[in-house]
């Protein structure tokens, strides 16, 4: 953890890891038992998906429209309701991981007919999350931006597979393009992997060390020099962001025929060391920390992601996800619990804000739950999530979750006014 | 699910600087240190009696209002502490306990508590206590007054009186090297310029305050009394005695730059800094006051929240 300096009058600067030797991995971690599957649609009772079924790695299991392509071959032993950490109401799929293997052939049947499908249909949950978006013709993209950099700090994971699985990114970017037709394509990465970035078909373009360069918003900012005007993603300018894992997946998905499953990892333990591993998607966070040798007890937190942008998990059984690009666990000892004292005005806030927010303010009207004249007033809406602001805050207040709270809120309330209507 | 671990749940980001407001309260303290001392060894033990009283009176009051509000007991922040602390500075060593108590409360209560405590206040606590001190009782502050049975080896004549009575001419025996060295009369830990610069710096490095603010201040004074000396110099004292005397320098770096009260913009905090040094000076020189300060930072204080909308451009905003 950086912690402040004793010349506090310099804003502290933030820099990610850079991936080195001093990393081992990955090392593959195996399902001890069963693995839990996401599937992003409330609970409903199918008969395709209940206690019992067998599954075969590579096939799909779904609710409605909303799927989750099995890592693994077993039985169903239940499917249960889950709720994610954005609040999503979701369904849990757990299911006891057999003895041999059996590959489900749907998605090298669904390649032959017709990739763009097989693609939508398949890999929306493979690692990395390719965003699907890609897929959609009607989204007009006329960009991709392969990200080989990680976004937040402490995190090796999109290094790794740009230096290690070279080749099925760069199979994942032809595939890409004879899809999509799309051929702008740009690699982002760190000076220390601008060779891999280079050799991979795209244009290579390097990405600062300094947080938060990695972060989507600066990536369109500073690498594809468009802004994104606030309330807009960078689709809405034609640019799809995605990481090399994401592209590796593609990669090897159409180059073996079959849906990847392997998730690599940056596992960081209570005293700061780091190690790579390799895990199925919904392998349990236990069988993470058991491989890792990490012990955790009530008290300590797990984090899913980094430390400024991630969420914290409540309990081990917890699976790794498509986008589980690290897991912490941090000490009891080491955790600052946030304060429920009142912004004191220091401007600490404002000043590291990289997107100029007036923090300070911005977070009495959040505070006050003025959720609309947060974002006419006081630029809500022009936040790119770093989590910086709370970071340096001397009250110690949860400005980035009350931040987050008013956009959850404001969206509610546009959606809730939509069906109005 | 009974004997499952209980892990500690909650929002981005899990790491923090370290940084709290009892340690910017502590370290203003420490800051402090060095003109209060010097404070301490000219006025001797009712100096000691009226900082210790001030604190202790800060911090009761505060206590006391935190029940009268129902709220959580807040002292532990330091804040209190600070209020108490720096309030002794600006009093006279002779000030009576009945004087510390109102001056307390006043700061406590009226400059801070009402507006629901740290951080609502739009007026530094301190200089709304001593303004209200100040019309009240004026005699009390009058340093000349308080000190009439004090004899130092230098002229017991508070300089900024002695120079609004009698004029330039009057306070040519003060050098710029005695008045830093603290050969001057004023409040307790008000006087020693030169623990007030180490002080300040101190502050600045630390980044506890924000040296936009203390800077500019300092060259509001500067400028304005310079123009005036340079107008008139047998009627405008020079821009160094206006520096060195009253509260010019507590008021840069420990009244100025209270956080809750000020900008924190870059061209807010200089533009406040210079209002204040330019309102300080008008007041010294052409105003009923003796001194300016503490008039001049509640104007400052005032406009803060308007000069503050002054901000750069959020990237990512629509027009
Ligand atoms: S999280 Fe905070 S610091 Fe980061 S962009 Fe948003 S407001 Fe600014
Ligand atoms: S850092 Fe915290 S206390 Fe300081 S101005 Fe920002 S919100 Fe207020």
């Amino acid at each position: 953890m950086i912690k402040r300096s004793f010349v506090g009058l310099t804003t502290p600067s933030f820099e990610y890891s850079v991936k080195d030797s001093s990393i081992s991995g990955p090392q593959k971690v195996a399902p001890s038992k069963t693995v839990r599957l996401i599937i992003e649609s409330p609970f409903s009772r199918s008969v395709a998906l209940k206690a019992g079924n067998e599954v075969k790695t590579g096939q799909r299991l779904c609710i409605g429209n909303a799927c989750a392509v099995s890592g693994v071959t077993g039985k169903i032993a239940s499917v249960e309701r889950y709720v994610n950490q954005a609040g999503k109401a979701c369904t849990a799929v757990v299911i006891e991981v057999a003895a041999s293997e059996q590959i489900d052939d749907a998605f090298a049947n669904a390649c032959r007919s017709n990739p763009r499908k097989a693609a939508q249909e398949f890999l929306a949950n493979a690692p990395g999350n390719p965003p699907m978006s890609l897929f959609d013709e009607g989204k007009g993209l006329d960009t991709v931006v392969i990200c080989g950099a990680d976004s937040d700090l402490d995190i090796v994971t999109q290094q790794q597979v740009l230096e290690q699985s070279t080749d099925a990114v760069q199979k994942g970017i032809a595939a890409i393009k004879k899809i999509t037709g799309i051929s702008n394509i740009v690699a982002v990465a760190p000076q220390s992997l601008m060779q891999k970035a280079g050799s991979i078909g795209a244009s290579a373009k390097v990405v600062s060390n300094a947080y938060p360069a990695a972060n989507p918003y600066w990536i369109m900012k500073d690498i594809i020099g468009k802004v994104v005007p606030a309330g807009k993603s960078w689709e809405d300018l034609g640019v799809c962001i995605m990481s090399a894992e994401a592209a590796a997946s593609i990669g090897r998905a159409f180059d073996e025929g079959k849906a990847p499953a392997e998730k690599i990892i940056t596992v960081v333990k209570k005293n700061g060391g780091k190690l790579l591993v390799s895990a199925r998607i919904g392998t349990l966070f236990s069988d993470v920390f058991a491989a890792a040798g990490i012990s955790v007890s009530g008290g300590d937190r797990i984090i899913v992601g980094g430390p400024m942008t991630g969420y914290a998990a409540y309990a081990e059984d917890q699976a790794v996800e498509a986008g589980t690009d690290a897991i912490m666990v941090q000490g009891a000892s080491d955790i600052t619990p946030v304060s429920d004292y009142p912004c004191i005005n220091c401007g600490e806030c404002a000043r590291i804000c990289p997107a100029k927010i007036q923090v300070n303010m911005l977070v009495r009207f959040c505070e006050a739950a003025k959720y609309q004249d947060a974002a006419d007033l006081y630029d809500l809406h022009c936040c790119i999530e770093c989590g910086l602001c709370s970071y340096v805050c001397v009250s110690r207040m949860p400005i980035f979750q009350y931040i987050k709270l008013a956009k959850h809120e404001l969206a509610r309330m546009n959606t809730a006014e939509a069906t109005n209507d | 699910m009974t004997n499952q671990k209980k892990f500690i749940v909650s929002h981005a980001p899990f790491w923090h600087d370290g940084s709290c407001i009892s340690a910017r309260s502590y370290h203003t303290m420490l800051a402090a240190l060095p003109a209060l001392l010097f404070g301490i060894f000219q006025y001797g033990m009712p100096a000691v009696g009226v900082v210790t009283f001030s604190i202790g009176c800060a911090m009761l009051w505060e206590v006391i209002l935190n029940f009268a509000m129902k709220r959580s007991v807040s002292i532990g922040d330091g804040n209190a502490a600070v209020i108490g602390l720096l309030l002794a500075m600006l009093l006279p060593a002779t000030a009576p306990w009945w004087f510390v108590v109102v001056g307390t409360f006043l700061a406590i209560v009226v400059g801070k508590m009402i507006y629901g405590g740290i951080g609502g206040n739009s007026f530094n606590p301190v200089v709304v206590a001593v303004a209200i001190l100040g019309i009240s009782w004026s005699n009390i502050l009058d340093f000349n007054e308080a000190y009439i049975n004090y004899d130092f080896s230098f002229a017991m004549l508070y300089p900024l009186a002695t120079l609004k009575a009698y004029g330039v001419s009057a306070v040519s025996g003060f050098n710029a090297g005695d008045l830093l060295m603290g050969k001057q009369i004023g409040g307790i830990g008000a006087t020693f310029g030169l623990g007030l610069i180490i002080g300040g710096i101190y502050l600045i490095i630390r980044g506890i305050i924000r040296w936009e603010i203390a800077v500019s201040f300092l060259v509001g004074v500067f400028v304005t009394a310079m123009l005036f000396n340079m107008a008139d110099s047998s009627k405008y004292a020079g821009a160094g005695f206006h520096l060195l005397t009253g509260y010019t320098l507590i008021g840069a770096f420990f009244l100025a730059s209270e956080d809750s009260s000020s900008p924190v913009n870059f061209v807010p905090m200089i533009l406040y800094g210079l209002f204040a040094g330019l309102m300080t000076v008008l007041i010294r020189n052409i105003g009923a006051y003796i001194d300016g300060v503490i008039y001049a930072l509640l104007v400052a204080n005032l406009l803060s929240p308007v000069l503050d909308k002054i901000r750069p451009k959020v990237i990512g905003k629509v027009a």
